[in-house]
This record gives structure tokens, C-alpha cells and sequence, in this order.
């Protein structure tokens, strides 16, 4: 796997990333800002199914929990937004690491189905009566904008691209680390074969619990990042299609590589805006070639083509 | 207890959908092993046809089995076109050409017929079949159908080669390749059939929910719930899955006082992910043991 371990490279592209909202309009840093919510989220994804094989089709859930928890923090409490994400990432760990803990008899399809009814469910609890009081019922919640500090002469949605940025950056940086650790190859191992790494002396049960667990503070700050960057929570944004983007982005990026994330966070929002420009009636038609048809040629997603584009530019140089 | 006995009854009817769907899904899933998203949408775009075919002027039982004839084509189809290239890749990329496939039938459908609600008829008429009520023709028919549909499977996969042969090449591919089974097409087949019965079950649904490009979102979801809760294994335990489906979520939706309505489906996935953590493989699902 190609890895972020050229210096240069990452430098540079960071760079791009810095001085990039500051020569385009503010509509796409808006949906840059949103590309790398969602490369979070997948790589929170990509941390339990990529590096620990298990599948899960209910991230939404976490993305929506995180998500709520932001809204709620800053509608009801008065939270400082920066605060809320610390909060949504612990709330989503618990509630992922106690998900996990029922889901650890449970494998492959069954795990699915199991994560997707968590996924369905979510919207439905969102939207129940008794809770309207803090979740806004149907019509969920209108969080504000924040602006730039100390005076910065930026553009609030600038300000919000270099605060994801930030956190982005860490978030990634975090996951590299961990899948490099000692904690990341028990994860592989038990990937690659559970009985082995249970021999090994690695306590399965714990790890992948904790796994689930990181993987939903992932996705849970990705969501709370979510809702403050659309300034608007609701039930109906955080469906069963949610998951299913993610995955896709996942797929897209390449399953158990980190970077992978970010062109699969441009993937699921851009590609859908690509294809209702060729076509407006076929436009999801579209959009499920363009999966086909990338599934076939690049069967390893964006990390395959990197490593192939890697090894052309060794040889050549 | 007359209003238990009606909600199971009405369960029972509802049940029948979700099972003839999860009978779609529990055959893909035995010829590659895989759980196929685009199933509901296969069978929205065959009953789409069944509906082109009636307005063309085709009695209604001309029309049904030519749709069944050409959801089996399109599903061999699909299976030579669409997944035979990637018949070895792992599993994320087929869920996601599943999503691929899921989008383009559609967005086709919506793209051809409109996005307009159409009524579409019902061979067995919508009279009450007992006096009070319980359930209607059309419901007695659909049952009937479903069960006449399962007793054809299992003539099938019990009496016939070709049965066998499927049956032997989902089982242990390299053996039944070592016999002479042409196990791709076996697959084919598998599709063909996984299509053929996705077109009835959308037939039989759609005067109830109505035809529309997006009609089979639901119903999809309360099938994978039946065929993994019946066992992926077993086309029985799907139909069965699919019926406990249908009665659970009625009867929470009539019995859980304030939450019941507006949570039944959650409530009753809940329940089935309970069930599946204590019976990991499903009700009638056999524990698949790996030689280490």
C-alpha cells in the first residue's frame, strides 16, 4: 500500500489544500470543506472495515448522532462550536464501542444487517414526538454560522475549510499512527484471520469493540463538523443513502488505505453533481455506470492507481 | 383477542410481500454468495414492464408471464454483463455495483414511465374473501401464489438436474466444475431465477403499494430483514422470516402504546437483531463451520 510517508509530497499537497480557498469562490470551499467531512467519515469507515473487516452499513447512525449532538450543544446550550466536536467524538465512541459489543457474535451479512437496521432506525427515532423537544422533530435544527477569529479578514466559509482543515489533518494523521501501532496490526490480524490472532494471545472481543468504537468517533466528528458546515441538522439528511455513500466512497478510495479517503469524500459529492450535468432525467443512471464502470477499471479504488502511478514515477526517475 | 387475531392475520398478509421478496434474495445470495441490493429495484422495473405490456392490450395473465420470461433473460443478462467480470473481486465492490445497478434501474424507470403513482391491477379482485373481513382476494391470492411459488422451488432444486446441478455448484464450486457442471452459468441461471421471482413478488405488491420508480425501497428493506432472519440458506426460511416480519411489525405497531406507530419497523429489527444475537445464523440457517 502507498503511504503517506513522502514528506514532499504530503507538504505539497497541503499547501494546495492552504492556498486553494483563497483563489476560488466561496461556493466550492463550501463543498470542499464538505469533500473532507466526508473523508472522515470514511476513514472512520475505513478504520472497521478496511483494517478490521467488519462491515457496517449504519454509519449514518454515527454520523447523525454526531451530528444531533453538535446541534443540540449549540441550539440548547450555548456550546462554543469548537467544543461540540470533543463531545460528539465521545458520545459516538461510547455509543459505537456498546454497539459493538452485541455485534461481535454477529459476521459478515448478519453484521450488516444488524448495522443497517441501526441505520434505518436512526432517522425514525430522530423524528419521534416524545423527543421533539430537543431533536426539532421533522424539522430538525438551524445552527449559525460561525465566523472567523481574532479578527482574521476571512470569509466565513473560508475560515470553516481551514478549521476542517485542522482537524482533518490531526483525524488522519491520528489514523495513520494508530493503523501503524501495535493496536493497528491486532486490528489487521484480525482481519486476515481471527483464530490466528486470537492464538497469537490478541483479545479479539476487546479489540474489535474498540475498533467499532473508534471508527463511530470518527464518523461522529465528521457529523458534528457536518452540521456545523451546513448550519442545519434533520432527520431525513441522515438515512440509510448516507451509509451507503460512504461506502461507496470507501470502495472508491480504496479499502485499507487512509488517504483513499479524500478522493472518495470527492467522489460522493462531486460525482452525483457531475452526472446531473450530463443528463437531468438520467442522472442517477449515470452515476451507477460511473461506480461500474470504476469498479472495473480500477478495482483497488484511487489506491491502486496511486501505487501504479508511484512505481511508473520510480522507474522513470 | 379478535383484534389480535385480525393484526396477525393482517401481519400474515403483509408478510407474504416481504417474503416473496426475500425468496428473491436468498436465491442470489445461494448462486455467488452475495446479498443483492438491486433486487428491488429488478423487480420494480419488471413490474414496470408487466404494466407497459397491460397497456399495450395484453390480458393480464399474457402479460405476467411474459414478464416473467423477460426478467429472466434480463437477470442472465445482468449476471453475464454486469457481474461475471467481477466474479472474483471482494465483496465491498460488489455491494457497490450493486448501489451502481441500483441507481441506473431507477433512475431508467423514473427516466421511461415517469415518476407518477399507477394503479396496477390484481388478477384475484379486492372483495372481501370471508364475511368479516380479514383479508381481501387479492391478499388470499398473493398467499397463494407465494406458497405455490416455494412448492415450484423445491420441485426444483429436489427433482430436476439442472436443480442439482445448481444446487451442487453453489455448494462446493470446484468439485461440481470437476463433474462437468458449468458452474458460471449455473449462476447465470441462479440469476435468471432470482429475477424471474423478484418480478411476481413485484407483480403481487404493486396494487398494494402502487407502481412507481421508488416502490421497492421499503419492501427491499423488510425482505433482507426476513431472509436473514429465516437464514440466508434456506428459501423456506425466507418465506418464513418474511411472514414473522410482517406479524411482528403489525403487532408492535398496534400494541406498544405512544412509540408503537410511528417505531414499528425499528421495533421490529430490533427484535430481529435480538434474535439473530442469540441465533447468530438465523432461524433455520445451519452454522457454516470453517476448516482451519
Amino acid at each position: 500500500m502507498p503511504r503517506l510517508n513522502n514528506p514532499r509530497v504530503t507538504l505539497a499537497i497541503i499547501a494546495v489544500a492552504l492556498v486553494l480557498p483563497l483563489v476560488i469562490q466561496n461556493f466550492l470551499t463550501f463543498q470542499l470543506t464538505l469533500v473532507l467531512v466526508y473523508a472522515i467519515a470514511i476513514i472512520g469507515l475505513n478504520l472497521l472495515t478496511g483494517f478490521n473487516g467488519q462491515f457496517s452499513l449504519g454509519h449514518s447512525a454515527f454520523y447523525a448522532i454526531g451530528a444531533y449532538v453538535a446541534a443540540m450543544l449549540m441550539d440548547k446550550a450555548d456550546f462554543p462550536y469548537a467544543m461540540t466536536l470533543p463531545v460528539a467524538g465521545i458520545a459516538c465512541f461510547v455509543f459505537g464501542f456498546l454497539f459493538g459489543l452485541p455485534a461481535l457474535r454477529l459476521e459478515g451479512v448478519y453484521l450488516a444487517l444488524a448495522t443497517f437496521a441501526l441505520a434505518v432506525a436512526t432517522p425514525q427515532i430522530l423524528k419521534l414526538s416524545p423527543l421533539e423537544h430537543w431533536t426539532g422533530g421533522v424539522q430538525g435544527i438551524v445552527v449559525n454560522k460561525p465566523e472567523a477569529p481574532f479578527g482574521l479578514p476571512l470569509t466565513e466559509d473560508q475560515w470553516l475549510y481551514y478549521f476542517t482543515l485542522l482537524i482533518t489533518i490531526v483525524m488522519t494523521v491520528l489514523a495513520h499512527n494508530l493503523v501503524a501501532s501495535r493496536t493497528g496490526r491486532a486490528m489487521m490480524a484480525i482481519r486476515d484471520n481471527p483464530i490466528a490472532a486470537r492464538s497469537m494471545g490478541i483479545n479479539i472481543a476487546l479489540y474489535k469493540s474498540l475498533t467499532f468504537g473508534v471508527s463511530a468517533l470518527y464518523t461522529g466528528v465528521a457529523g458534528a463538523l457536518g452540521a456545523i458546515v451546513v448550519q442545519f441538522v434533520a432527520p431525513d439528511s441522515f438515512t440509510f443513502f448516507l451509509s451507503i455513500s460512504l461506502l461507496v466512497g470507501l470502495v472508491v478510495g480504496g479499502v485499507g488505505w487512509i488517504p483513499g479517503a479524500f478522493f472518495g469524500g470527492a467522489f460522493v459529492l462531486f460525482v452525483p453533481n457531475l452526472a446531473e450535468s450530463f443528463s437531468k432525467g438520467l442522472s442517477g443512471a449515470v452515476y451507477g455506470v460511473m461506480i461500474i464502470v470504476l469498479i472495473y477499471v480500477l478495482p483497488t479504488g484511487a489506491a491502486g492507481l496511486t501505487r501504479a502511478a508511484s512505481r511508473w514515477w520510480r522507474a522513470k526517475a | 383477542m379478535e383484534l389480535l387475531l385480525q393484526q396477525i392475520l393482517a401481519g400474515i398478509a403483509t408478510g407474504t410481500i416481504y417474503a416473496c421478496i426475500a425468496l428473491a434474495i436468498v436465491m442470489t445470495y445461494q448462486t455467488i454468495g452475495h446479498l443483492n441490493f438491486a433486487q428491488g429495484e429488478m423487480a420494480m422495473f419488471s413490474t414496470f414492464l408487466a404494466w407497459q405490456l397491460i397497456q399495450w392490450g395484453l390480458p393480464y395473465w399474457t402479460a405476467f408471464a411474459l414478464t416473467v420470461a423477460l426478467s429472466f433473460a434480463g437477470g442472465v443478462l445482468i449476471e453475464r454483463i454486469v457481474l461475471r467480470p467481477i466474479h472474483n473481486a471482494p465483496v465491498l465492490s460488489h455491494v457497490a455495483v450493486f448501489i451502481g445497478l441500483l441507481a441506473i434501474l431507477n433512475s431508467l424507470a423514473g427516466f421511461i414511465w415517469d415518476f407518477n403513482v399507477k394503479p396496477f391491477p390484481t388478477p384475484f379482485g379486492t372483495a372481501p374473501l370471508i364475511a368479516n373481513g380479514f383479508i381481501d382476494a387479492h391478499q388470499a391470492g398473493m398467499i397463494a401464489v407465494t406458497i405455490l411459488l416455494l412448492a415450484f422451488l423445491y420441485g426444483f432444486f429436489r427433482f430436476t438436474r439442472v436443480g442439482l446441478a445448481m444446487r451442487a455448484s453453489a455448494n462446493d464450486p470446484v468439485s461440481a466444475r470437476l463433474v462437468g457442471i458449468r458452474v458460471g452459468w449455473m449462476a447465470a441461471l441462479g440469476w435468471g431465477m432470482a429475477a424471474a421471482i423478484g418480478a411476481v413478488a413485484g407483480m403481487m405488491i404493486a396494487p398494494i403499494v402502487f407502481l412507481e420508480p421508488n416502490m421497492m425501497l421499503g419492501v427491499l428493506l423488510y425482505g433482507f430483514a426476513g431472509a436473514v432472519l429465516g437464514g440466508l440458506g434456506s428459501p423456506a426460511g425466507a418465506v418464513i422470516g418474511g411472514l414473522i416480519v410482517g406479524v411482528v411489525e403489525n403487532l408492535a405497531g398496534t400494541f406498544i402504546p405512544v412509540v408503537g406507530g410511528e417505531l414499528k419497523f425499528t421495533i421490529a429489527l430490533a427484535i430481529i437483531v435480538a434474535v439473530l444475537v442469540m441465533k447468530p445464523q438465523g432461524l433455520f440457517g445451519r452454522p457454516v463451520l470453517h476448516r482451519v
